[in-house]
């Protein structure tokens, strides 16, 4: 999976958010729609799509969705 | 000196015993008298709890509960017994939306079907005596309050609440009684399963934000529910939800 790609699939967990507002220095956790139910998603998402397992400090440990995708990445 | 929650000469089962609550059931039972037979996955882990017992009698019946084989053979094993405890449980975390069969079928499993098949299968065998105590630990979540992304584990918890209020009825003929107790949080070993999701600083939060009382809850604060469960101090309650939770459902 590829970053645009990835970036898909996170907008994809949002419900409100316009998708043209995900870009890879988007400071995901600043949006509105950002809490407990988006953040299980992506959990849920990540576990179902890329078969990796992240966890909450993925989310401490990164800012943009760049760089969580590296993080999974790294996985 | 006269104490009507003495659990002396009463034999209880205990699943889940391994760790966590039922670690914490199973020694404070055998505190007050009883005699244990205590069930969980791994021996190795059961044989710590087993060398925390006080008294003697006690015995180790390795089974999980979510194989049915291996429910038969706990079944067929067990002594006699006056009480059992469900305890077995493990958590899990997702959205409702990435709900599949494995993880719903997994939890229900473990958590719902197991115990109620235990439970069904010492009755048929007639293990568990007349006037007996059948306790499930169950969850405030699903009973009376949810949280994002526990939605399956409240599934499995609520549907117990519906299996003790029907089972308590029928088995009041024999005067058995059939509750269950509803903790809030208790950390132990079951957090680690649940993604690693939650930070020390949010479980810090969780724990003491929340809980007019102050503070999340020990094993031993349940198995206190339990010990008032099993003994004839409760002998006239029977298809209760005994919430267990530092007040945390007040707020």
């Amino acid at each position: 999976m590829n970053l645009n790609e990835f970036i898909e699939l996170f907008s994809g967990q949002f419900d409100k958010t316009p998708a043209d507002q995900f870009k890879p220095n988007t400071l995901y956790k600043e949006l509105d729609e950002w809490d407990s139910l988006t953040s299980l998603s992506i959990i849920a998402v990540v576990d179902e799509e890329l078969e990796k397992r992240i966890v909450g400090a993925d989310f401490r440990n990164s800012n943009t969705i760049e760089e969580l995708f590296e993080l999974i990445q790294s996985k | 000196m006269f104490n009507p929650f003495s659990l002396k000469d009463k034999t209880i089962l205990v699943t889940g015993a391994s760790s966590g609550i039922g670690r914490g059931i199973a020694i404070e039972c055998s505190k007050m008298g009883a005699k244990l037979v205590i069930t969980g996955r791994s021996l190795e882990r059961l044989n710590e709890t087993f060398s925390a017992l006080e008294g003697n009698g006690h015995v180790i019946i390795q089974a999980d509960i979510s194989i049915q084989e291996d429910i038969e053979r706990l079944v067929s094993e067990s002594p006699l017994l006056n009480g059992c405890v469900n305890n077995a449980g493990i958590p899990k975390i997702s959205t409702v939306g990435f709900i599949n069969r494995d993880s719903i079928e997994e939890i229900l499993n473990i958590n719902t079907i197991g115990p109620i098949l235990l439970t069904s299968l010492l009755l048929k065998k007639r293990k568990l005596q007349k006037q007996s105590s059948i306790v499930f630990i169950s969850s405030i979540s699903g009973v009376v309050v949810s949280n994002t992304g526990e939605t399956q584990y409240s599934t499995s918890k609520g549907a117990i609440s519906g299996f003790v209020k029907g089972a308590a009825l029928e088995l009041a003929r024999q005067k058995t009684r059939v509750n269950s107790i509803c903790p809030a949080l208790v950390p132990t070993e079951i957090l680690e399963l649940s993604n690693s999701f939650f930070s020390e600083e949010q479980l810090k939060d969780k724990m003491y934000e929340k809980y007019p009382l102050g503070r999340v809850g020990t094993p031993e604060d349940i198995a206190n529910g339990a010990i008032y469960l099993l003994s004839d101090a409760s002998s006239w309650v029977t298809g209760i939800n005994l919430v267990i939770d530092g007040g945390f459902t007040l707020a």
